[in-house]
């Protein structure tokens, strides 16, 4: 290349030079500028928060991030938690749940359950934000809806306990025969299908709340949709809804309950799942609080926060294929891989969570027994590693299935940070301890599911939240009915004893059952436990009465206020 | 030209079918299916959601509906995000993203010219190595550690000087636009500046620099009438790909920094399979890509006088 | 002013020299390396470029760390850490037992890596207790740091933790819990030094020791030895570098490789040919260039779907060969009809020369030079994209490493443990910029020759 000979050795060129650049690059700046000035007038009309604080004190307001976008607002066909938290700010059923996480009473002021079915009195001064009375019609409606299956709701199953609600969603029944009725505006009767002593903490539920039929209507078929295709009965009404990317909710003038709703705005300005934008948002006194993960804790700890934890009620564990083809329907493959483990060494050492406590049993630590904790009152097994025993079990496997070498075995998991980093862990185990050979299959949700309902796997590294606050969410899982026991486990006195806790009376054959459960499931190994999950959270010390819930919203904000007088 | 315009834009039609149809291909091999749920659905259920969204008909009919969809600018409605049209979730979200992609591309276009043609200048002395040195790690740097450490290197920022100076996330003003933008168009200011300066010097040591030169025209004249204007060239043609790509690349910083933008919409759509949202946004960008590159190929032949001549 | 006089005149003696040639002729390759060599920057790129391979390639046979092999008692350590630790006994859970005569918050037996035990009285107005651990000391608002354990009664007054323990110190509080679990004021508060220990058995596992006999409770061994530090599975960063650069510099390389030559194929065989046949093929050629790369990557990936145990490497490299092979056909393309108007080509057909041999003698190792640094660019840009699309999770399975994926990790923990982060990104960094470099000095060293033919 010829050499620039000119301009280097011009002084006066490049002075020149520099100049022009100099004037251009003003003008190139106050250019950006003013374009910048347009597109914020563009942006400003897309939406989204315009940096208002975290807590502000003179409005009385608070912003706040949510992890995921609701799909839509319809209780009847909502599925996913970023709903859920919407709508237990925004409506009510008939029971709710106290800050004590009792249950108490909602739009019902009293209410009474029988061994064939419950009646609820509702109050005269529950009004929807449109300043119509909440009436029993509103239940019956909302109910009927659920269980049509032309509405497809997932989560109908939920109403089954309720007298043909069954039928009615396999299409045998015409929805009015669902077994509630409206006696009057202010009284409702359910018939069920069976007894049901549990039944007032399902109604508490998300599925089972009303809605207005003359307002459904109304919408045309986007009932749920947008802000204003929705009526609210809760402590708050969403007000403006900006998909994507905000939501404000204000104070609801019509709600009757003076010891719920303290705030006047909750604006929810940003949704992310980034846990490091969060935290940043946090620090930044952008939003009132947040959850931390593992890797955030010795910042947190640095910044001098008030660190809480609580569980959150999910149990997390290893889900064995129970199919006849399978491997892992060997008992003594189970029992050496789950003696070959140690859940203490998964949580301490490798998923480091403070929140999270290893995993007993199938039941968590919080689940209620007769008076005290289940788990006090039915002790799970002790587990021990013990990898000798279990290169025993292995073979003894290997001897039952007539194999010279173990096959390499599937391990199903998500695709989260922590199932990844857990079946990685897992991998590595088991190779050393047992000589396994272990393919790990990372899939997304949807993917994963399909794959365990197919029965494409060996272990699924699986979870499973409560619906409800009574044992039975969880003990129902491995029902051979239930569609959910993805793993297809078949067990006749499992069967038994679960139909025994679903319909028994007495609180302590129940619990009987509910143990012996738990005790088939230790025998049998039809799972691994790993860990109960649980999350580090904090908090923007001027905000009090923030409750986390294990059952119900993730974060609950209807007893938040503001604390003026603090700091 | 006219002629040229409208045979390019007739093309362009027939690539936005290739790419649709490439898209409805790709999607349809996907394994899984986009219905499951956590809690398991009994097979009536099943059926009436997959009869609303026209999952029960044979393959080649699902295709003729929605090339039939498309052209009538209709994308469908949304697995996820039921009662939203994926038309909807276009329409909000893409003008944030292409806001963004706007003011980085000029960020990185005015910045690239700036310091190519400073380095130009002095090309071989300390303005050059300096700014040589920042456009290597530009290039080299992954762009989602430098959005991570910019958005740390903001908090810090702010709790120094005691108040929000600008903000760390988020969407809606002036300022919440400028870090964000500055971090989507660093990699590329980096690049424009090396093609600028090459461009820059090619030019510089051209015949009818020497030319102008000699001829006495005023140095200032000849920086910018002929050198600065003929070097811009090359930038030029990189901008329209360029603008697409900064558009379609932005995922990471619109997660990073909460921007409600349609990038981090499609990463969430890809995770949840939710088939027309992909389809809808994929055939989307093709055919905004395939019309920037229209555009932008038709103003250079305007700007530039040896195009005109083909 | 000088005068001339007829010797000047004589005519100069005949050397035979002028007839000689004054320097070897040199081939357009000679004369490229020539070029290249004398260009610094483009050299040391050169020799990091090969440094890099050997490191790969040769790396594993001299580092023998296994890249999955767990060293769980150090998790997340940054290199040049002490590995000297105690051995002690087998872990035995503890109910408690064993109550000191003292009273107060205090630890029972040494505080460990593997176990802390507290043991605390009942405090004032206490209906429960909350065990907090800290980082830093208390001040004055109070932060106890984070919480570890909950008893809603008094019975339980004794706790074990086990959580992440580090051979460093803590500061451990008990607080009092009211009625409904709420703080109350009452708290006590201890400082902790932790020792880092190990047992026989982890010992053995991780081959610290041969065998049993010769070590005892209570003597010191040295822990293994990282020299890049370890990740947050306690596995080799060096070892996890290398196998990570084996996936990172096989599709780097690998994608690059196959599609310029399937490129180099289609253009060539479209310029020859010409006319019509030319310009479907670039027809076709455009539609795959105005898909969206970025889209259509992930989409590939989700379609052809990782299988169990697969690393998702294959599908990357595929679609990466997909979606980049039109732009070296259109480029070799050009190169060839620029070549098909030169003189010599003429001038070899006038001698006779067939269309094969003016293909091959001629015309591809013309547009070789283009081609190579299409190559050397095209490198670093499919190391990002793998870089990118494993950060946002779109890129090779775990348990698979590769260098985007380990950044991933290492941004999470970017500031605790940067070292997760920074040897990776570093490592991208300086790949990405030696190709880049060694493409810009190859450019130049061929690009003179190729200028001067206009």
């Amino acid at each position: 290349m010829t050499k620039p000979v000119l301009i280097a050795n011009d002084k006066r060129f490049a002075q020149s030079a520099v100049k022009q650049l100099g004037l251009y690059a003003i003008c190139t700046i106050m250019g950006l500028t003013v374009l910048m000035y347009l597109l914020s007038l563009a942006a400003g009309n897309t939406g989204g928060g315009s940096g208002i604080s975290g807590i502000n004190i003179e409005d009385n307001s608070i912003t706040i991030t949510l992890g995921q976008e609701p799909p839509q607002l319809d209780s009847g066909r909502a599925t996913d938690a970023a709903s859920f938290s919407v709508l237990a700010h925004a409506m009510e059923g008939l029971i709710t749940y106290d800050q004590n996480n009792q249950l108490a009473p909602g739009v019902a002021e009293r209410w009474e359950i029988r061994e064939d079915g419950a009646t609820f009195w509702i109050r005269d001064d529950a009004f929807w934000n449109d300043s119509r009375p909440v009436t029993a019609h509103d239940f019956v409606f909302a109910w009927e809806r659920v269980v049509d299956p032309i509405t497809a709701s997932e989560y109908a199953f939920i109403l089954y306990p309720i007298k043909n609600a069954e039928k009615i969603n396999q299409g045998e029944l015409p929805k009015e025969t669902l077994g509630v009725h409206a006696l009057s505006d202010q009284i409702l009767e359910v018939e069920f299908e069976q007894p049901t002593p549990y039944f007032d903490k399902l109604v508490a539920f998300n599925t089972y709340y009303p809605i207005r039929e003359d307002f459904f209507g109304s919408t045309n078929g986007r009932y749920g949709a947008d802000a204003d295709m929705l009526l609210y009965n809760g402590p708050y009404m969403v007000t403006e809804w900006v998909h994507g990317s905000s939501m404000l909710w204000e104070k609801n003038p019509y709600y009757w309950n003076e010891e719920k709703g303290f705030l006047d705005k909750i604006i929810t300005s940003y949704i992310t799942t980034d846990v490091n934008t969060k935290i940043n948002l946090f620090k930044d006194g952008q939003i009132a609080d947040t959850s931390l993960v593992a890797p955030m804790l010795p910042q947190a700890m640095e910044q001098r926060w008030q660190i809480d934890r609580v569980m959150d009620g999910t149990v997390f564990f290893l889900e064995f294929n129970h199919r006849e083809e399978r491997i892992t329907s060997n008992l003594n493959f189970r029992k050496a891989l789950s003696l070959a483990q140690d859940p203490n060494e998964l949580v301490y050492k490798v998923l480091k969570e403070a929140a999270y406590l290893p995993a007993q049993s199938l039941f968590p630590v919080w689940v209620q027994g007769v008076s005290e904790q289940f788990r006090k009152e039915y002790p799970p097994r002790e587990h021990k590693i013990d990898v000798l025993k279990a290169r025993e079990y292995l073979e003894l496997a290997r001897q039952e299935l007539g194999l010279d070498e173990f096959p390499p075995i599937v391990f199903l998991t998500g695709d989260t940070p922590i199932s990844l980093l857990a079946s990685e862990y897992y991998q590595q185990l088991y190779l050393e301890n047992l000589g396994l050979e272990i393919r790990i299959d990372a899939q997304i949700f949807k993917q994963r599911l399909a794959k365990m309902t197919s029965g494409e796997f060996d272990v699924v590294m699986a979870g499973w939240g409560p619906d409800y606050f009574d044992a039975l969410t969880f003990g129902d899982l491995f029902a051979s009915w239930n569609l959910n026991n993805r793993g297809r486990y078949s067990n006749e006195e499992m069967d038994k004893m679960i139909r025994i806790a679903q319909s028994e009376l007495d609180p302590q054959i129940r619990m009987d059952a509910m143990g012996a459960i738990q005790s088939i499931i230790e025998e049998d190994v039809v799972l691994i436990p790993m860990y109960e999950r649980g999350v580090s959270f904090v908090v923007d010390p001027r905000l009090k009465g923030l409750i986390r819930r294990i059952v119900g919203p993730d974060v609950d904000y209807n007893y938040a206020y503001i604390d003026v007088y603090e700091d | 030209m006219w002629l040229y315009t409208f045979k390019r834009l007739l093309q362009g039609v027939v690539t936005v079918w290739f790419i649709a149809t490439a898209t409805f291909i790709a999607m349809h091999n996907v394994p899984g299916d986009p219905l499951l749920n956590d809690r398991a659905m009994t097979p009536e259920i099943r059926a009436n959601v997959e009869a609303k969204y026209g999952l029960d008909q044979p393959l080649a009919t699902q295709y003729f509906i929605y090339l039939r969809n498309l052209a009538q600018g209709d994308f469908g409605i949304s697995f996820t995000q039921e009662n939203r049209q994926v038309n909807d979730i276009i329409r909000e979200h893409f003008p944030v993203s292409a806001i963004l992609g706007v003011l980085a591309v000029v960020f990185a276009a005015a910045g690239g010219v700036l310091w190519g043609a400073l380095t130009a200048i002095y090309r071989n002395r300390l303005p050059d190595y300096i700014i040589m040195f920042f456009v290597i790690l530009g290039i080299s740097v992954p762009s989602f550690v430098v959005a991570a450490l910019s958005q740390v290197s903001l908090v810090n920022l702010n709790s120094l000087v005691g108040t929000t100076v600008l903000p760390v996330a988020g969407w809606g003003t002036i300022f919440h636009m400028l870090v964000p933008a500055m971090v989507l168009g660093l990699g590329t200011m980096a690049y424009l500046t090396r093609l600028m300066r090459s461009s820059m010097l090619e030019i510089i040591s051209s015949d009818f620099i020497r030319t102008a030169k000699s001829k006495g025209v005023p140095p200032a004249r000849i920086f910018t009438k002929h050198q600065l204007r003929n070097a811009i060239l090359p930038v030029v043609t990189v901008l329209g790909p360029a603008i697409a790509a900064i558009t379609t690349g932005g995922f990471v910083v619109e997660i990073v920094f909460a921007v409600p933008g349609l990038g981090r919409f499609f990463v969430e759509a890809v995770q949840q399979l939710d088939y027309t949202v992909i389809m809808g946004t994929t055939v989307f960008y093709g055919a905004f890509l395939v019309f920037m590159v229209i555009v932008v190929d038709v103003l250079y032949g305007f700007i530039d006088p040896r195009m005109s001549m083909k | 002013m000088q005068s001339l006089s007829s010797v000047d005149f004589a005519p100069i003696s005949n050397s035979q020299e002028v007839h000689g040639i004054s320097r070897p002729s040199l081939s357009y390759w000679q004369d490229a390396w020539i070029r290249l060599k004398a260009n610094k920057r483009a050299l040391t790129s050169l020799y990091i470029v090969i440094f890099l391979l050997l490191f790969t390639i040769v790396g594993p046979w001299v580092w023998r760390v296994s890249p999955a092999a767990q060293d769980l008692d150090q998790v997340s350590q940054p290199p040049g850490s002490s590995r000297v630790a105690l051995i002690v006994d087998d872990y035995t859970p503890w109910f408690g037992e064993g109550n000191s005569p003292e009273t107060g918050l205090r630890t029972f037996g040494d505080p460990t890596t593997q176990v802390v035990r507290l043991q605390w009285n009942t405090l004032p107005g206490a209906a429960g207790h909350r065990i907090y651990r800290n980082l830093f000391p208390l001040g004055s608002e109070r932060a106890y740091g984070i919480p570890i354990g909950e008893f809603f009664d008094n019975n339980t007054l004794f706790f074990e933790d086990r959580l992440d323990l580090k051979p460093q110190n803590y500061y451990y509080s008990v607080v009092a819990l009211g009625q409904f679990g709420e703080l109350l004021d009452s708290y006590e508060l201890i400082e902790v030094d932790v020792k880092r220990v190990t047992t026989i058995a982890e010992a053995l596992e991780q081959e610290l020791i041969s065998h049993t006999n010769n070590f005892q409770i209570g003597d010191a061994i040295d822990m293994a030895w990282h020299p890049l530090g370890t990740d947050y599975l306690g596995r080799d960063m060096l070892a996890r570098l290398m196998a990570g650069a084996r996936v990172s510099l096989f599709i780097g390389i690998g994608a690059p490789f196959l599609f310029v030559l399937f490129g180099v194929m289609y253009g060539s065989i479209a310029g020859f040919l010409g006319g019509k046949i030319d310009q479907v093929m670039m027809r076709f050629a455009d539609f795959v260039v105005a898909l969206p790369f970025l889209l259509f990557m992930i989409l590939f990936k989700i379609a052809f779907g990782v299988g169990p145990g697969e690393s998702g490497v294959l599908p990357m490299l595929v679609a990466l060969v997909i979606l980049m092979w039109p732009a070296t056909a259109r480029l070799v393309r050009g190169q060839i009809l620029l070549i098909r108007e030169q003189g010599y080509i003429s001038a070899s057909q006038l001698l006779g020369a067939k269309t094969p041999y003016l293909i091959l003698r001629h015309m591809i190792p013309n547009t070789l030079g283009v081609v190579l640094v299409t190559l050397t660019f095209a490198i670093p840009s499919a190391i990002f994209t793998e870089a990118f699309l494993s950060f946002i999770g779109m890129g090779v399975v775990p348990p698979i490493p590769s260098w985007g994926s380990m950044s991933n990790e290492g941004i999470k923990t970017m500031l605790t443990t940067p070292h997760e982060l920074i040897f990776p990104a570093v490592i991208i960094s300086i790949t990405v910029l030696a190709f880049n470099l060694l493409g810009d000095g190859l450019r130049d060293a061929l690009d003179a020759r190729m200028r001067n033919q206009e």
